[in-house]
């Protein structure tokens, strides 16, 4: 008995050769999108969570805020959305990544290091896009008017932010064990969302807490974004500043920690 | 492809201790050794996810460790354990790697051939450790690659997976792909390789064709069965110096040492003298397992 041969000659002739940077940046960035999309837990985190917030604080009257309760807010809502997405999400997905082999998955292809970190950046820049587009429509269908001068700012406040949280983030989740990537990133979210300047302004926390919080990169960008949104004032040097100085430091650190698996 | 005298140390253990290999285009070659022998740390020192402590590496021309990008842009790999995002689906893995290379296979082709189109909507931490391993393999070999470095492909896998991949591997080494597999299935050594390169703690052991492995002439056995309890005295003494009998059951010998015809008329001589009837006569080589046994001892590895 012969059996047919089950691929035709040439089948898998080599044609070796690396892709198109482009479509390389394109698909990976498109389905780690997709994929953080799909992720129950993550959605909740990124979304469903600040959404909550911002439709309960803005209606509710639980905290006392300074009336319009939405445009007070608004500006701490965008930075837990920011550091969900960032921080906390981009751990644990970077982490779980680590251990189910897909970095040196991905690494063991003709994708270069700088295009491996730059299509999840751009993954990440995607869910803070739809975040703030959708979050800014509610706290818009909510009466919220923002100052117009200060949107540049703010654009620039939540990138710096994104860099900040998302080098802090990248160094939690490659460095640690996905599971303790895990605990340390959720509890770091909420002790943040608490004491770190994004559910009270700064100025409402006790003062050597307040201290410590505008030294934070939650109180720098959710202090920025106050200032700006609601005044169109320039952040001042003072949040880029901490903004930048922890996306410096984590990056060096992380250079040097991160292990692909 | 070109190693000589790799060395590779972990704080105070060496992993690889002066391996030699040598793989042309179109062949492929086995590296067989039990865990811990050096296997995996070899390939990933010819991948460039590993820098070597001493020794000459050469892949496709190039040190690994010096243009990893420039040569993994050539070669094909299947990681131990796969590896892909844990909530994905085999054909988005699938084309993420495709579009790493400039003229990729067909993915939906491929994930057919490979019987992953069943599992589509499955995210990839619920697939098989069968499936698993199929996309894992999928993903070395779409970029059509001149070199492909599988890393215990088989593993986890049913016999029709494995056949499959035994299938594949065949095609690529006759359209020209050069491919270094590691495993610890003897048969898949046999069945598969041209060269087979046998470690153990980071050495070369043995190395050839698996036939010349299994061929050594002094490693022949011949089994039969016969009326229990025969004195064997006769039979050691007919038989050349070299040559050991023994009832290993009730009825059931063993002669080992080269058989040939004047050696096989010996013993139905000798059974004959006794009045017994040889049965069941069976000449074995020794298997490429026995080699392997032999040259890497029986204890168990950690």
């Amino acid at each position: 008995m012969t059996v047919e041969p089950r691929f035709e000659t040439g089948t898998f002739t080599p044609r070796p050769g690396p892709g198109a940077p482009l479509r390389m940046l394109r698909a990976q960035a498109l389905t780690e999108l997709r994929l953080a999309l799909r992720n129950g837990e993550q959605v909740l985190l990124t979304l469903l969570i600040p959404v909550a917030l911002l439709v309960g604080l803005s209606l509710l009257d639980v905290v006392p805020l300074p009336e319009p309760r939405v445009a007070a807010v608004t500006p701490g809502v965008l930075a837990l959305a920011v550091m969900s997405t960032a921080f906390t999400s981009q751990a644990i997905s970077f982490g779980f990544d680590r251990r189910y082999g897909v970095i040196r998955r991905l690494a063991a292809t003709a994708l270069p290091r700088w295009l491996l970190v730059a299509g999840r950046l751009a993954a990440l820049l995607g869910v803070v896009v739809i975040q703030v587009v959708l979050l800014c429509a509610l706290a818009a269908l909510l009466g919220w008017q923002p100052a117009g001068a200060g949107i540049g700012w703010a654009v620039l406040l939540v990138l710096l932010g994104c860099a900040a949280f998302g080098s802090l983030g990248i160094l939690l989740g490659g460095s640690l064990r996905a599971e303790i990537t895990l605990a340390v990133a959720n509890l770091v979210w909420f002790v943040l969302l608490l004491a770190g300047g994004i559910a009270l302004p700064i100025a409402q926390l006790p003062g050597p807490l307040a201290a410590v919080a505008s030294a934070l990169p939650s109180g720098a960008l959710a202090e920025g974004l106050r200032g700006a949104l609601a005044d169109g004032h320039a952040p001042g040097w003072g949040p880029v500043l901490v903004l930048v100085a922890w996306t410096a430091t984590a990056t060096a650190l992380a250079t040097r920690t991160v292990k692909l698996r | 492809m070109h190693v000589r005298g790799l060395v590779k140390r972990y704080g105070r253990t060496t992993a690889v201790d002066g391996l030699d290999l040598a793989l042309s285009a179109g062949s492929v070659l086995a590296l067989l050794g039990p865990n811990g022998a050096g296997k995996t740390t070899t390939v990933e020192v010819c991948e460039g996810f590993l820098t070597a402590d001493a020794g000459e590496v050469r892949v496709l021309g190039v040190d690994p460790a010096g243009a990893p990008d420039a040569l993994r842009a050539r070669i094909g790999v299947m990681p131990q354990g796969g590896g892909a995002y844990p909530g994905v689906h085999a054909a988005e893995m699938l084309r993420v790697v495709a579009a790493c290379s400039a003229h990729p296979l067909d993915v939906g082709w491929l994930i057919g051939v490979l019987g992953l189109e069943s599992c589509a909507r499955t995210p990839f931490k619920r697939l098989s450790g069968g499936q698993q391993q199929r996309l894992a393999l999928a993903c070395a070999i779409v970029g059509r690659p001149e070199l492909v470095f599988l890393d215990e492909p088989t593993a986890g896998m049913d016999p029709q997976g494995r056949r499959l991949v035994w299938d594949l591997i065949d095609a690529m080494r006759r359209d020209g792909v050069a491919v270094l597999l590691t495993t610890h299935l003897m048969e898949e050594a046999e069945a598969l390789a041209d060269e087979v390169v046998i470690v153990d703690h980071g050495k070369v052991v043995a190395q050839g064709s698996p036939a010349a492995l299994t061929a050594c002439s002094t490693h022949q056995e011949l089994r039969f069965r016969a009326k229990p309890g025969m004195d064997l005295a006769g039979l050691t003494a007919a038989l050349p110096a070299e040559y050991r009998a023994a009832e290993t059951k009730a009825g059931r010998y063993l002669v080992q040492g080269r058989i040939d015809p004047g050696i096989l008329s010996t013993i139905t001589a000798w059974c004959a003298g006794q009045g017994a009837l040889a049965d069941d006569v069976q000449v074995a080589r020794r298997s490429l397992e026995d080699v392997f046994l032999e040259l890497t001892g029986r204890e168990l590895r950690p």
